[in-house]
């Protein structure tokens, strides 16, 4: 009896992601939700440009490539077009949180009935390590070489905070992939964010603060524990808006 | 009887299985190299695997399939 | 014949997309050019199509492209500054070979500019203002009649060659209102396509509609096979208006409100007796080239009259080789000339020769 396996709804392409990168983990959450909820032949997912750029080739649903910041704008046109699909996007720290903020914060604010997910590992990777605007004060990276100076380059976006600030939203939610404890918590919020969509209850998003050993400079262990000790104290998980909580019947 | 079985040659040694294994018997197979040029991780007691596939949770690449 | 309506160039063309099965607009307001969206706005969700305010141009033109993967019929519309927000994801749509209509009611530039018509975004239209090797279909009309003719004609096209397609029209058609008959409305008729995106319905392979290649043998091996539709595009789809050319020893070459302001100047030359005739390119990509060279050989020269600085007075110099004299009759910011001015540059052209 198998207890664990590879999910169906990822490809048999072999992921490029550096050796103890989460993306990984949350690509495999991702195809595991697909599967549970039996909607990889409904699913359309888009990718943003970052590490995860190649993510078309890894999930076996139909998918899109959207331009660098873009992919809340391109789902919103392909859930318009096509309501009964389930529309997904994958996008990095750089993609949703600075050049797509205005995408993101509309998709939000529309509660545009598509499910974001949104990696937040606190640097620019594919580009080689530089500061996105997720990176922390006194972060060391490529172009804040001397650690981010806040007077200077300004503070993170705590983007779970920020939209949860919104009334359009259905569901905002910050976990984390650095431990077993928080992957198993992980994979049943985004599949509740999927769920969410099916449901028609609007916009879901989950961060997930995620692990760049290579441009953080630390072996794969020891960024799971930078997590721990660094980044979940400014991100702290946990859900920040849930429309069935609040009892509002679904607005869409 | 728990099974813990590996695509050794899509294993990138990152070793977080490793860590992630509440019986320790997971290590990085130093004699080895794989195809990607890595040591792939390996079961070294099997016998004492409890498959609560914290290994598989914690793969980055779904290198991992555990049978019970 | 189909009723006549008095109707405004901007809602001539959204009427007209929707009578082409066009069922998802995207939009953000701009003038000269915001009576399309707020038209839009009013029918579509009586149709049970898309109508939705972005946030902005680039946001617009990336729900486009998301519509298009889908493989629905799906437009845009806004004006100079506005579709040069437009430019990057007009590059995607370009390098993913989706259709779809982009509409650029121009207005004078550059930066913020001003509100009255302009043509001169013809290079950013005609050589791709956008990165990379690519080109739209670009439709030039004259009038409001042609306004939602060029519509139904540029979905068409678009849909035919996979190529996106843009409408360039500038604030003077777009705000004004003349008598048009529409064509008959049609529903969207939705055919499987072997590269949409709708959900494999666990009975195909996955489809990905992208434009990254990072793979140089690969990325350079799609740019030939685009070049070779728009080279299919060139031999077949050219569209021009000659008027007056049987005899001509000189050609005005003029589109949009230029060519109809030209119409009137070339009508008063031939009453003093200069052998004067019009070519109004419809299609400035493909540009009419083939005429142009052929006028070459019996008309002494040419003058090109635009709303601009003068861009497309390049284009008619390339088809012809520079082998006629051509001069340029130009206005721009705003300003239109009147067809004296048009006719005293005749004058001049063809003055030139005879003094």
């Amino acid at each position: 009896m198998i207890v664990f396996e590879k999910p169906k709804s990822m490809t048999e392409a072999e992921l490029h992601y550096c050796p103890g990168c989460t993306h990984g983990i949350i690509h495999r959450l991702v195809a595991e939700a697909i599967d549970a909820l039996g909607i990889e032949g409904r699913a359309i997912g888009v990718a943003p440009v970052g590490c995860a750029v190649m993510a078309y080739n890894y999930f076996a649903c139909d998918m899109v490539e959207a331009a660098h910041g873009r992919a809340p704008a391109v789902a919103t046109g392909i859930k318009r077009s096509l309501p009964e699909n389930v529309v997904f996007t994958y996008q990095g720290d750089g993609d949703l949180a600075s050049i797509g903020m205005a995408e993101t914060v509309h998709a939000a604010t529309r509660n545009e009935n598509i499910t974001v997910i949104f990696v937040n590992n606190a640097i620019y990777g594919m580009t080689g390590g530089q500061m996105a605007p997720t990176s922390l004060p006194g972060q060391v990276t490529q172009t804040s070489p001397y650690g981010r100076d806040v007077k200077t380059a300004g503070y993170p976006v705590k983007v779970a905070e920020l939209l949860s600030a919104l009334d359009g939203p259905a569901y905002i939610a910050r976990v984390a992939v650095n431990n077993v404890k928080n992957v198993r918590s992980a994979k049943k919020i985004i599949q509740q964010a999927f769920q969410n969509q099916i449901d028609g209850l609007g916009f879901s998003l989950v961060e997930v603060v995620s692990a760049c050993p290579t441009n953080w400079g630390m072996t794969p262990q020891k960024a799971l524990q930078w997590i721990d000790e660094k980044m979940i104290p400014y991100y702290p998980l946990g859900v920040y808006k849930d429309k069935r909580q609040e009892g509002e019947a679904s607005d869409k | 009887m728990p099974k813990v079985t590996f695509e050794t040659d899509r294993c990138k040694g990152c070793g977080l299985c490793v860590s992630a294994c509440p019986k320790g018997i997971l290590a990085l197979d130093r004699e080895h190299i794989n195809k990607k040029g890595h040591n792939p991780a390996v079961v070294t007691d099997q016998a004492a695997c409890i498959a609560c596939a914290f290994c598989a949770t914690m793969c980055p690449d779904m290198v991992i399939t555990v049978e019970k | 014949m189909g009723k006549k309506v008095l109707m405004k160039g901007n809602e001539a063309i959204a009427e007209a997309a929707i009578r082409a099965g066009c069922r998802h607009y995207f939009g953000y307001p701009i003038t000269p050019q915001t009576e399309l969206a707020a038209y839009m706005a009013k029918r579509m969700p009586k149709i049970g199509g898309t109508f939705l305010q972005a946030e902005s141009e680039i946001a617009a033109i990336n729900m486009v492209y998301g519509v298009a993967a889908t493989g629905r019929r799906v437009m845009t519309s806004s004006s100079s500054p506005g579709v040069s927000l437009k430019q990057e994801g007009i590059s995607y749509i370009a390098g993913s070979d989706l259709p779809c209509l982009i509409v650029n009611v121009q207005r004078g530039g550059p930066g913020l500019g001003g509100i009255q018509p302009s043509q001169s975004d013809y290079f950013q239209a005609t050589k791709g203002g956008g990165h990379g090797d690519y080109h739209l279909i670009v439709l030039a009309p004259s009038s409001v009649q042609e306004m939602a003719d060029l519509t139904g004609l540029a979905f068409d096209l678009a849909d035919k060659y996979l190529v996106p397609s843009m409408l360039l029209a500038d604030g003077t058609i777009g705000q004004m209102m003349e008598p048009v008959e529409l064509a008959e409305g049609r529903e969207p008729v939705f055919t499987e396509k072997d590269w949409a995106v709708t959900g494999t319905k666990g009975a195909r392979k996955h489809h990905i509609v992208n434009s990254l290649y990072l793979v140089p043998e690969e990325l350079e091996a799609k740019n030939f096979e685009r070049f070779a539709r728009y080279a299919e595009i060139e031999k077949n789809e050219v569209r021009y208006e000659s008027f007056m050319m049987e005899d001509a020893e000189y050609c005005v070459v003029a589109f949009g409100i230029a060519a109809r302001i030209s119409k009137n100047a070339v009508v008063a030359a031939r009453k003093e007796g200069l052998k004067v005739g019009l070519i109004r390119p419809i299609t400035l990509w493909p540009f009419p080239k083939q005429v142009l060279a052929d006028a070459a050989k019996h008309v002494k020269g040419f003058l090109s009259v635009e709303l601009s600085m003068g861009q497309m007075v390049e284009d008619v110099k390339l088809a012809i080789d520079c082998s006629r004299k051509v001069a340029l009759c130009r206005r721009t910011g705003g300003m239109i000339m009147s067809p004296d001015e048009v006719l005293e540059q005749i004058r001049l052209l063809a003055g030139g020769d005879n003094a």
